[in-house]
């Protein structure tokens, strides 16, 4: 371990530290701060709120003339049906993978695994026209549909499974359980923590894409909030307090989400980084 | 029926939804993507097939000769050659400064560096607009209070490019810095303490046995970090439009305006396939220099 000795350089460190943390999330802070600040009072100061009165005004204009909450209710329902769905199409597939041999099995998972190397953008002008055709444009089940399963979360789910002993598995199978059950009543329930880790990773990253919720949808009715806070900024430009008004109700739930359930979702990473 | 042939039985119809749906709407749009790329797939073809040509090889001649291309290539290799390498040094510091173990409060300082890699990147993209604005933003603000002239910084030529990869360093390097953590936690204390025996100043741990026992690491996160960055398309989307002059306009970015601002998908698929084709060159290279898979 690389520690410095002294009781003097110990306090330097810890300050740099301190420092580094400060200026991360400064920016989050600075955002906040703008975002209660009276209208054209950002760019009085280097501080926004000092010396003035913080007000909810910009996230009133948001939620009453602005029609936020609409983008809220379009992101969590999209984020929700992601993350549902593809925990169920994962952990099902996942499961089968790992315990239940199938004709081709090793061959698919070889094939799905030379997949991961393929990023999604480049299937995305092909996969507008297949939605087009199959008339999901401009609909929620359009934005849902390609995320409801990943080779990710299969991959996961499976090494999961074949920490399983195969011996529990077996033991319903001679007490006359079916497939399913054995799914439902042990796998499921056993891979709990992992499925948590996948939910929070489902749901963070539906919340956040933007790409492709702004490619396939066009009615402002249906933009989740990435897609109309860059809509937003089309119109509101010069409205600087009002934008980070709609950046802070933007980031907060997922900000939320993730310190509620950190310990899963770090997991997850380290889980899915260090595969190699 | 046997137990072995329902346990098939069950294991296809378990995995069929999640292929049918990867299948679907990932490995058949990936490949229709190349066929697409070899026609002339504009606004006609979309209200009727009828108007759609075979191109062949001509949506690939014509980004030869498009100077845009070139400049959207020079600008993501800029983004990804600077930024990347930048971001995972950020990482490998923070992750070395959180793994000194008499450091107090480390579990806080690893959520507070780490809190941008879960923000939206829209809205923290936002954020940094009007935070790089030279009248508005903190830093014009701080330039200002110590007596010099703010920079307009996204709406230079010259500084755009260097703003946006701030922010992205700042927005990613805690993903990364998790990961060298993780490594970091895996190596051995005995290393360390046989490399004191040897009288080993931290400079010589450091550089044999750290970075030994990091590099497999090191190569999986450039690796992703390298990939990640080829797809820029977020930050100039928000922060400046691909502008000033051009400076930010990304592959991904040119991607999405040909292809569905445009609607000239036959020609955005080609820049699509191109880039595609420039990410497996790497990834196979990387692969053949570490002589194992990474995964």
């Amino acid at each position: 371990m690389i520690a410095p000795r002294s009781l003097g350089s110990r306090a330097v460190f810890l300050t740099l530290v301190a420092v580094a943390a400060a200026l991360t999330v400064l920016p989050l802070v600075w955002m906040l701060a703008t975002s209660l600040a009276p209208p054209g009072a950002a760019g009085r100061g280097a501080l926004p709120l000092v010396g003035v009165a913080p007000t909810l005004e910009h996230y009133r204009t948001l939620f009453t003339r602005l029609d936020a909450a609409r983008a809220a209710l379009n992101s969590t329902l999209v984020a929700s049906s992601v993350t549902a769905l593809s925990l169920l199409l994962n952990s099902l597939a996942g499961y089968a993978f790992a315990r239940l041999r199938f004709r081709g099995r090793d061959a698919l998972f070889r094939l799905l695994l030379a997949g991961m190397i393929i990023p999604g953008q480049v299937a995305m002008l092909p996969l507008f026209l297949l939605l087009k055709a199959m008339g999901l444009v401009n609909t929620y089940a359009g934005v849902v549909v390609p995320g409801m399963a990943s080779v990710f979360g299969i991959v996961l789910v499976r090494q999961y499974v074949l920490s399983i002993p195969e011996a529990l598995l077996d033991a319903a199978r001679v007490d006359g359980a079916g497939e399913w059950r054995i799914y439902w009543s042990i796998v499921r329930p056993l891979c709990t923590p992992l499925l948590a880790t996948l939910a929070v990773f489902s749901f963070l990253g539906a919340w956040n894409d933007f790409l492709w919720p702004l490619i396939i949808l066009s009615d402002a009715e249906l933009y989740t909030l990435p897609v109309a806070l860059a809509n937003l900024l089309g119109e509101h430009v010069q409205d600087a307090e009002l934008m980070m008004a709609g950046a802070v109700v933007t980031v907060v739930p997922v900000i939320v989400v993730f310190l509620a359930l950190q310990r899963y979702y770090i997991a997850g990473i380290l889980r899915g980084g260090l595969k190699g | 029926m046997t137990r072995n042939a329902r346990a098939a039985r069950a294991g296809l119809l378990f995995a069929a939804p999640a292929l049918l749906v990867i299948t679907t709407f990932f490995f058949l749009p990936v490949v229709a993507g190349f066929a697409l790329s070899l026609t002339d797939f504009d606004i006609y073809a979309i209200a009727s097939a009828h108007n759609l040509r075979w191109a062949g090889l001509e949506n690939y001649a014509r980004l030869s000769r498009d100077p845009l291309f070139w400049t959207a290539l020079r600008n993501t290799l800029y983004f990804v050659l600077v930024g990347g390498p930048l971001s995972v040094l950020v990482s490998l510091a923070a992750a070395l400064a959180l793994n000194v173990r008499w450091l107090p409060g480390r579990a806080a300082f690893r959520t507070v560096l780490f809190l941008p890699v879960v923000t939206t990147l829209v809205a923290v993209a936002v954020g940094w607009r009007y935070l790089y604005h030279p009248r508005i933003g903190l830093i014009g603000q701080m330039v200002r209070a110590v007596g010099l002239q703010p920079i307009d910084w996204l709406g230079d030529p010259v500084w755009a490019m260097p703003a946006i990869i701030l922010l992205a360093v700042w927005k990613n390097f805690g993903f990364n810095m998790l990961i060298f953590l993780a490594g970091l936690q895996s190596i051995p204390d005995e290393l360390y303490e046989a490399a004191q025996l040897d009288g080993a100043r931290a400079w010589q741990q450091f550089s044999h046995v750290t970075v030994p026992g990091l590099t497999p690491v090191l190569l999986l996160v450039g690796l992703t970090t390298l990939i990640g960055y080829l797809q820029l398309f977020g930050e100039p989307y928000v922060m400046t439009g691909g502008g000033p002059g051009n400076a930010t306009l990304s592959l991904m970015l040119y991607t999405f305006r040909e292809g569905f601002r445009w609607w000239n998908m036959g020609y955005a698929a080609a820049i699509a396939f191109l880039m595609f084709s420039l990410l497996l060159a790497i990834t196979l290279l990387a692969r053949r220099w570490r002589g194992s898979d990474l995964g």
